[in-house]
This record gives C-alpha cells, sequence and structure tokens, in this order.
C-alpha cells in the first residue's frame, strides 16, 4: 500500500520541532523511519504533518564523560555498530547491534528512533534497561531525563510525552569488572526476536553482583527476572532458569510455552557469556 | 512551510534531477514513476524483502522506507547506475554461470546489498555472506547458488582465485 497524504517540514532546531508538535496533534516526528515508514505504507499511521528531524545538528554524536557514555538520538545503528567509543564503553550495546534488523536498515535506523518506539520485540529498549541507563527528552517544559525502568510503560508506550523530543540516550561506562550478555532467537536473522535477553554484571571475585537480566519479546514491554537475578548473583545457572517468572503471551512467533522455554535456554547462553573474563 | 508536495534537487545515478514530488512519495515509487527506473522493484513495502535496495550517499537504504523529499541534495545509485558502471560487472555474471537467480525479481537487490558487503574488502565467511543478505528475501533460489556465486567473486577479487 502507499501512505496517506502528509505534509512533510524538515527542521533546523529542536524549539522549532516542539513547537510544531504543539501546533499540529497529530504530527509525527521522522528520525530513521524504519518503522514509522513502514506504518504509512500501511496505513496504520496516517498523520497529518511529518517532522523531519534528521536536519537538527548536534544530535547524533557519542561521547564518553563522566563515567558515562551519551549517545545522541540521531545516531545511526550502523554508526553505533562501527564505533569504537561504544564497543570499548558500552559492549552490550556493540553485541546487541547485529542483531538488528540489516544492514540496510541499520543505515537508516536511529538509536533514539529504537527506544521511543519501544517495540516490545526490540533489542535497544531492553539494553538500556539492563544497563540501568536513561534518557533525555526535551519538550514545552524544557529538558528532562528519565530512566529506563520509568520510561517504557507498555506497549509502544513511554513516559515520552505529546509535544517531547528524545534526544540523547545515556549509559553507565564500563569498567573492568563490567560483564555483558546478548542473545536472542528469531527465525531469521535481524528479524524481530521471538526471545532475547540483554545482561549485565559486575564481576566480584569469582562470582557475579548486580546482575541485570532484561527480557524482550516476552510482553508489552521490556521485563527484568529478578529472581533469576539474584539466583545467578549466587552462581546458580540451574535454579535461575528453574526462578524464572516470565508470563509472555502467546503470539504469532510462538505459544507462551514455547517462549518460555526458550527463555531458560537464553539464560543459558547468556550467563555464559557474563562468566567469561572480558 | 509545511507542504503536501516539494520541491527536490538530487543526483541519480550520477544525472542532476530536479523534480516536484509529494511527501508521501517512497524513494523507490519515485524512482520508478518519475524516472522510469524500473529496475528497483517494490515487494513487501514495509523493509522486510529487500527488493527496493538502492544506495543513498553511498551507503545501502530500503527504497521503501526513505521519502523521495528526504534525498532533496542526495546522491541516489539504482541497479541502472551500478549495473551501467561497470562495478559489479563481475557479480552480474557469477550470478548467472551459477543459476543465483530465477525469476529475478530480487536480483537488483541482492546484487546492491552483495556488493555492500564485498566493498568492505576481503573474503567473507559463508556465514558472513548469509548474514549480510539475511535482508534480502529470495523466493526462487533457496540462496546456495548466490551465497556460492558473491563468495566466488570475493575470492577472485581478493585475489585468491581466477
Amino acid at each position: 500500500m502507499k501512505p496517506a497524504l502528509f505534509a512533510y517540514k524538515k527542521v533546523r532546531s529542536l524549539p522549532e520541532a516542539v513547537t510544531l508538535l504543539g501546533e499540529q496533534a497529530d504530527a509525527r516526528l521522522l528520525a530513521g523511519g524504519q518503522s514509522l515508514i513502514a506504518t504509512l505504507n500501511m496505513r496504520l499511521s496516517a498523520p497529518s504533518l511529518l517532522i523531519d528531524i534528521n536536519g537538527i545538528a548536534g544530535l547524533d554524536g557519542i561521547v564518553h564523560k563522566g563515567g558515562k557514555v551519551e549517545i545522541g538520538a540521531l545516531t545511526r545503528h550502523a554508526q553505533a555498530e562501527r564505533s569504537d567509543m561504544i564497543a570499548k564503553h558500552a559492549p552490550l550495546i556493540s553485541r546487541a547491534m547485529p542483531y538488528i534488523a540489516h544492514p540496510a536498515i541499520r543505515n537508516r535506523g536511529t538509536l533514539g528512533g529504537s527506544i521511543a518506539f519501544a517495540d516490545p520485540a526490540a533489542e535497544l529498549p531492553a539494553c538500556l534497561l539492563a544497563l540501568d541507563g536513561e534518557v533525555d527528552t526535551t519538550g514545552p517544559k524544557g529538558k528532562q531525563t528519565i530512566k529506563a525502568q520509568d520510561f517504557f510503560k507498555g506497549l509502544f508506550e513511554t513516559a515520552l510525552g505529546p509535544q517531547e523530543v528524545l534526544t540523547a540516550i545515556r549509559v553507565p561506562a564500563a569498567t573492568t569488572a563490567t560483564r555483558v550478555g546478548f542473545a536472542e532467537l528469531a527465525r531469521r536473522h535481524g528479524d524481530y526476536a521471538m526471545v532475547g535477553l540483554a545482561a549485565t554484571a559486575r564481576a566480584d571475585g569469582k562470582g557475579l553482583t548486580d546482575v541485570r537480566l532484561a527480557y524482550f519479546g516476552v510482553g508489552a514491554k521490556p521485563v527484568r527476572a529478578q529472581e533469576s537475578e539474584a539466583a545467578l548473583a549466587g552462581g546458580d545457572v540451574d535454579g535461575a532458569v528453574a526462578a524464572l517468572d516470565l508470563d509472555p503471551p502467546d503470539d504469532i512467533q510462538a505459544s507462551g510455552a514455547t517462549k518460555r522455554h526458550l527463555a531458560g535456554v537464553l539464560l543459558r547462553r547468556v550467563a555464559k557469556q557474563l562468566m567469561e573474563a572480558r | 512551510m509545511s507542504d503536501h508536495a516539494l520541491e527536490i534537487s538530487l543526483t541519480v545515478n550520477g544525472e542532476p534531477v530536479n523534480e516536484r514530488v509529494e511527501a508521501r512519495k517512497t524513494l523507490v515509487d519515485f524512482l520508478r514513476e518519475d524516472l522510469a527506473l524500473t529496475g528497483s522493484h517494490v515487494g513487501c513495502e514495509h523493509g522486510v524483502c529487500g527488493a527496493c535496495t538502492v544506495r543513498v550517499n553511498g551507503e545501502i537504504v530500503r527504497g521503501c522506507l526513505m521519502l523521495a523529499v528526504q534525498c532533496d541534495g542526495a546522491k541516489v545509485e539504482t541497479i541502472e547506475g551500478l549495473s551501467d558502471s561497470g562495478a559489479i560487472a563481475d557479480l552480474q555474471s557469477a550470478f548467472e554461470e551459477r543459476n543465483a537467480l530465477q525469476c529475478g525479481y530480487c536480483t537488483p537487490g541482492m546484487l546492491a546489498t552483495a556488493q555492500d558487503l564485498l566493498a568492505r574488502g576481503g573474503v567473507p565467511t559463508r556465514e558472513q555472506i548469509r548474514e549480510h543478505l539475511s535482508g534480502n528475501y529470495c523466493r526462487c533460489t533457496g540462496y546456495h547458488a548466490i551465497v556460492d556465486a558473491v563468495e566466488a567473486v570475493a575470492q577472485v577479487r581478493a585475489g585468491e582465485k581466477k
């Protein structure tokens, strides 16, 4: 199908974008467009105005400062995939990147767009949650910073207000003790995951502490498996699998029971990654 | 002013193009309908099949997931340009020799994506070739012949085989 009629405006500044969002209630921001344009083509979405933010300068930098890595919202997936800074200081994001769609889509898709869209089967929202990261937004009331755990609200639903623009994400920079793990199962490489798992931990002697397991594709938003985190911190992989308290609904990809089983398979794979020295 | 149609200037296969396009027109529809460059194909129209793959500013993109108006000032290359330049002549021959196509619908996107991988240099593993082409559906060949063709060209370009 083809998109319904809409107007298009390329803006050069954040205030311009925020003002336009306020003037036209059903306007949508166009960043990478790799989800938005697909929904326009299928007429699942029919905004009257697209506000193209690709021309706003300064939204695509990757900066390491104050123990954190800040990634501008317009950073393309391909840019993040190639970034030495992200590989070194945010290795979980680096590890997840090849699983996100396909090269042609990673050339356009943006990190900010993935987070703001909040697809429940997408990799980056789960990574942000596992990393205990945060997002920066700009709106009519100025700038705000929102923790990942407060940002993802439900199915494609976030704390982002109708007139707010996500401008950056920020995650703690990895230290020598940081351990990360990532695995997902999809029918075709690059497709949305049936089930996926992003994880972080801190090495503590021979064991792990601060284990954070964020599953995706198992509910309306990325979810942590906190019982399993505690078991894994105690070195009990079997116990961690047994403690998985996920309740994934059936979907087009797999039944809830299959997804529960696969979540355990992924947990074993990721546990191994977490226990490897970097 | 925001509008439903805008003037755009870009280069397509090296030639300057100035057109007025509807904001809602995707890049691939613009190339096919306004410029009669029908080598880029329209398959799924939501980014899954890869038949519409073209290059924008040197990078492969989905022609169905970019709007023509976003290409104002851009350098667009289609399979027609890639083919005419001779840059993929070896890939095209290898596809033909190994029956890496049957109906040919996926072939322009497949060639553009394969060229993108080969341009990085070296000889990718079969696994890397499969991963790079994972976003391009072929419903005829079963992919083996395509992977064979891409691998063979990589080896020749790297001077490993003749």
